[in-house]
């Protein structure tokens, strides 16, 4: 579904990403994990046009997307929800629901709407506040849902669980999990190795720009470098 | 869906208010000419006054509603005044009529300021923050050095348009044929206009522009710039073409401001470029920061105190500035108190739904 080649990004004379390949498949849930810095969320960027590689493709259903403008890709197919929970913090909730609807025919906003609102019955509860005033738990889903609502065929999330404590982390996995469920293909960063390398079909560990490692979840769970490096122990 | 319509009545219920607002003080206005209260000197600011509003209106939907900053509107300003003194002044046989005139120039005025917007706006949108508010700056002297070296005729044969970039032409090159008319004299500017601008046509302006401006932002597309200023990584992740939309922003205000211009412009019978100078993009925006980012009717009441506080402050002399500098540090510090907030808030009930957005 998703092919990367070869990419390499720069930042000025920083090469960030050094000559990534990898794929996803139709159906799959997708990990990529690594450390801070490694350079998990530049490579979703260059996926979604916000940033370019200097060489290689990324091909998405057959497409060239390295040359689409980063607002033509989610009429592709692809939504990102990027790092940082970043929703329009001075609209209300279901402003910010609406937002995601941009790209989409009208018609088709009520029973997204319906459905980003039963999937996310807090959202609703709270549709007329400011997201501003949000908690970090609900935003992610917020972001996650305003995300939905351009019915991608391949969902990007960049570090979900990021600054959400446990419970919320598990909630927000579980709503990975039941998206998937539902038929969207995703491609999941994180640090959070433990909960996401259960989730996931399979996984690439990104070391300082390069892939080191490659496996289904449950391999890597079990891979040695692994455990020491990301699971404790 | 209901939740929606609630929320959007709230907005025009405030938009209602600001057309109430300017059209009960237009009939005040008049009112009080008629009975002659007003005195000529007074009732000579008025079309300035109208003009400033326009302007400050304007670059409202730059830094409030766009949220970046523009230090360059003046030039735009000039455009507008030139470009309209220039049709005006081209038209006088063949359109005797002067509100017609007027009319006609306003709107050449706002096509051409238009369009010089455009062309900035193509390098210039893509910058950000300070440096576009430094790149604004230096178009606005780039517009007002140009319209300096500018020398215009017209006689039967059309226009006649020379730039005098070395400072070694004048008015004699044009080659006017008898009966033709030197417009703009370079440096020295236009010189000679018939004044046409009248207080209703200010106040036409100022209700058409606020007509465009409060409807564009409660548009599609002004939603889409609202998220462009909220979060633009956001905006671009749910697919918003953010040149294009901050280009629509961009224009919309740039040829508003053009119009106000041409209605400048034709309210003095001499006008230099050097008018519209920094001074005046930074007076325009202190109307609008005083007023409130993204608020038009504070805009408008901020541009008309400031405009007149100066005037009132003459009897002071020299002392006028200074004053007038105490009075924007007073009410800068008047309207950030917690508590003068909270009467307001008692005394606009509506205000109150908004009173969780940030500004």
């Amino acid at each position: 579904m998703l092919k990367v080649e070869n990419i390499n990004v720069y930042y000025g004379s920083i090469h960030a990403i050094k000559n990534i390949s990898f794929e996803v498949n139709q159906g799959e849930i997708v990990t990529l994990i690594g450390a801070n810095g490694a350079g998990k969320s530049t490579t979703l960027q260059t996926i979604s046009g916000l940033l370019h590689s200097k060489t290689g493709s990324v091909t998405f259903l057959g497409e060239r997307l390295d040359n689409v403008p980063a607002h033509k890709i989610v009429t592709k197919g692809i939504a990102h929800v990027p790092e940082g929970r970043r929703i329009f913090l001075q609209m209300t909730v279901e402003e910010n629901i609406q937002m995601g609807a941009y790209t989409r025919p009208s018609s088709e906003y009520d029973a997204g709407l319906a459905e980003v609102y039963e999937r996310f019955p807090r959202l609703k509860e709270r549709r007329k506040q400011i997201a501003g005033t949000l908690s970090g738990g609900e935003q992610q889903m917020l972001a996650m849902g305003r995300a939905m609502m351009s019915k991608p065929k391949l969902l990007m999330l960049d570090e979900p669980s990021m600054g959400l404590s446990p419970i919320l982390v598990d909630e927000v996995f579980d709503i990975i999990k039941s998206l998937h469920a539902s038929g969207t293909t995703i491609l999941l960063v994180e640090q959070n190795a433990n909960k996401s390398l259960a989730i996931s079909d399979r996984a690439y560990v990104l070391e300082n720009g390069s892939i080191t490692l490659t496996g289904t979840g449950k391999e890597l769970m079990q891979s040695e470098d692994i455990k020491k490096a990301y699971l404790g122990g | 869906m209901k939740n929606l319509n609630k929320k959007l009545s709230g907005a025009a219920k405030k938009d209602l208010l600001t057309y109430v607002f300017v059209i009960a003080a237009f009939i005040i206005v008049n009112i009080l000419s008629s009975a002659g209260v007003l005195g000529r000197s007074k009732q000579g600011l008025l079309v300035p006054i109208c003009c400033y509003i326009v302007m400050a209106l304007s670059l409202n939907l730059t830094v409030g509603v766009m949220g970046e900053l523009s230090l360059g509107h003046a030039g735009f300003m000039s455009i507008g005044a030139f470009t309209g003194v220039v049709v005006s002044m081209s038209l006088v046989e063949s359109i005797p009529s002067a509100p017609v005139r007027l009319l006609i120039a306003m709107v050449c005025g706002a096509v051409f300021a238009g369009l010089a917007g455009l062309l900035i706006g193509i390098p210039v949108l893509r910058l950000r923050g300070d440096y576009l508010a430094i790149v604004t700056l230096a178009f606005g002297e780039i517009i007002k050095e140009l319209i300096n070296c500018l020398i215009v005729g017209y006689d039967t044969n059309g226009l006649h348009i020379i730039f005098n970039f070395r400072g070694d032409k004048s008015i004699a090159d044009l080659n006017l044929v008898e009966g033709g008319t030197a417009i703009i004299k370079g440096a020295q500017g236009a010189t000679g206009t018939k004044t046409i601008a009248t207080f209703t046509a200010g106040f036409i302006l100022i209700l058409v522009s606020l007509f465009i401006i409060l409807n564009f932002v409660r548009s599609r597309t002004g939603r889409a710039v609202l998220a462009i200023r909220d979060n633009r990584i956001a905006a671009e992740s749910v697919g918003i073409n953010i040149m294009k939309y901050k280009m629509i922003a961009f224009v919309i205000s740039t040829a508003i401001a053009g119009a106000a211009g041409a209605l400048y412009g034709l309210n003095y019978s001499n006008l230099s470029a050097t008018k519209f100078d920094f001074n005046t993009s930074i007076l325009v925006l202190v109307f609008v920061v005083l007023g409130g980012l993204g608020n038009m009717l504070g805009s408008i009441i901020a541009a008309t105190v400031l405009y007149i506080l100066p005037e009132a402050l003459r009897e002071f002399a020299d002392y006028r500035m200074l004053l007038y500098a105490i009075v924007l540090i007073l009410v800068m510090l008047a309207t950030n108190s917690p508590k003068l907030r909270n009467l307001f808030q008692k005394i606009i009930p509506f205000k109150k739904k908004e009173g969780g957005k940030v500004e």
